[in-house]
């Protein structure tokens, strides 16, 4: 049975095979990501009514939140296949991981600045101290601090090794860093979904927020698989599945 | 095992002693940003009292930051590096050792020059041993999570910049509760709950950043 899957893991993880099932899943993925996108924002921009206190300007929530998600989702994410690249040798996971880092932080920034914006009507400012915004600032610089050392180092294995294990430590850190900025001060308004027993949101508001959440998490997988493809194409642009797959062309 | 993290240490701290003017540099850089702060606005007691907690844990943080090259940097380009991955010694001990006396040349000494810089800044007088607790506290773990960050660059041309963008965003946490701590015993309140964390991230990263450390020096060694 173990062996089984540690063989299936294996052929899925060579680079020949990913590029070819990567290719076929890209447009699935990212077919979803566009009709989530339509509906939801349809459902959150037009449909769901205007907040009792914060009237239309919190439709903002439908890109600022889910951007949020996904820029921890990510750091996670890479993360993980940062220590399976690690542990396990499994290169596959080491491209994953590296190709994952620009994603995350263009989400992070997404959430920063879509957060700024909010910012202003609501707190009268566009930068506040605020816990929430403070920790996703230190997660930005988490991940240019990924980006920086994995492109300091020449050697590509090395690069992978140092840079993974310093995500490794990143995702130690940030739950350290997000409660003792939490602490420190907050005047964000309180978490309005992971109450999972009785959201403080609305179900007309809660249904496009989840939609583009998900929408969100396929734009990503569509994103991440382009950018490891292209990763995988490099790094083996002397073999020779790569040399014939050109002369395909 | 314990006789080899004791001659590491010990070689260390004598290696350190026989170039003290590098010994104080660190010291003399802690002394010179915070002193730069009156200068750059208006020395009013109130002011530079409110500042003191951040200028004296920002500058405290530079200080060891500056001084992290010295924790393998040496070591690594005269090869003695790897020799002691060689050592059938645990690595995680040897780094415990090698950090212990990074902290020791550079941790303490800023503990013990912090009272004369919280006269600097006007911070009363009840206040000095808090500053001090925190310090003391702190700064080995500004050494620990240091030494992950530097045997990740030890080998990267012109690390130093990298290292900083590495390693700052990870000594947040001791930044906000250092300075806190300071802050709240200023206004007379009990200190306790911040001095409890920062003895909680000591233990942590007691415990883990040594073994990770280690992992990270057989990368670096591994090119």
């Amino acid at each position: 049975m173990f062996s089984k899957i540690w063989k299936w893991i294996q052929t899925f993880s060579s680079p020949k095979y990913f590029y070819g099932t990567a290719g076929k899943l890209i447009p699935w993925f990212a077919a979803g990501a566009l009709a989530l996108t339509v509906w939801g924002l349809y459902l959150g921009l037009f449909v769901a009514p205007p907040d009792y206190q914060q009237g239309e300007s919190y439709r903002i929530i439908y890109v600022h939140v889910p951007a949020a998600w996904m820029s921890l989702f990510i750091y996670v994410a890479m993360a993980v296949s940062a220590s399976v690249g690690l542990i396990w040798q499994i290169r596959l996971a080491d491209v994953i991981a590296s190709a994952s880092a620009p994603i995350g932080a263009a989400f992070a920034f997404i959430a920063l600045v879509t957060g700024s914006l909010w910012g202003k009507p609501m707190w009268g400012a566009y930068w506040v101290w605020d816990a929430r915004l403070t920790s996703e600032l230190i997660l930005l610089f988490l991940y240019f601090g990924y980006m920086a050392l994995q492109s300091a180092i020449e050697d590509q294995r090395t690069a992978d090794k140092a840079s993974g294990l310093l995500a490794i430590v990143g995702v130690v850190n940030v739950p350290i860093i997000h409660y003792s900025v939490e602490w420190w001060n907050t005047l964000h308004q309180g978490a309005t979904v992971t109450k999972f027993d009785k959201p403080s949101i609305d179900t007309s508001m809660l249904i496009p927020l989840l939609l583009m959440a998900l929408a969100f998490k396929l734009f990503y997988a569509a994103l991440v698989l382009v950018r490891a493809r292209n990763e995988v194409l490099y790094r083996d642009r002397n073999r020779r599945w790569v040399r014939e797959l050109i002369q395909k062309l | 095992m314990f006789n080899a993290f004791s001659h590491l240490l010990i070689r260390d701290l004598r290696l350190a002693l026989r170039a003290r003017h590098e010994l104080a540099n660190p010291l003399i850089f802690f002394v010179l940003v915070v002193s730069l702060f009156p200068l750059a606005v208006t020395p009013t007691p109130e002011l530079l009292q409110e500042m003191a907690p951040g200028v004296i844990w920002v500058s405290a943080l530079l200080a060891v930051l500056l001084s992290l090259d010295r924790l393998f940097k040496q070591d690594y380009d005269d090869g003695s590096l790897d020799q002691l991955m060689l050592s059938p010694n645990p690595l995680v001990l040897l780094v415990l050792a090698k950090v212990l006396a990074h902290w020791l040349l550079t941790g303490l000494p800023l503990v013990l020059i912090s009272p004369m810089l919280a006269v600097f800044m006007n911070v009363p007088a009840d206040t000095i041993p808090i500053i001090v607790l925190s310090l003391l506290l702190g700064t080995p773990v500004l050494s620990l999570i240091g030494a992950i960050g530097v045997s990740l660059t030890v080998a990267v041309n012109r690390g130093g910049v990298l290292l900083s963008l590495i390693v700052l965003p990870l000594y947040i946490p001791i930044l906000i509760f250092g300075a806190n701590a300071i802050d709240v015993a200023a206004d007379g309140l009990s200190v306790k709950g911040q001095m409890y964390f920062l003895a909680a991230v000591l233990a942590l990263s007691l415990s883990l950043a040594p073994v990770a450390t280690a992992v990270a020096l057989r990368i670096t060694a591994s090119r």
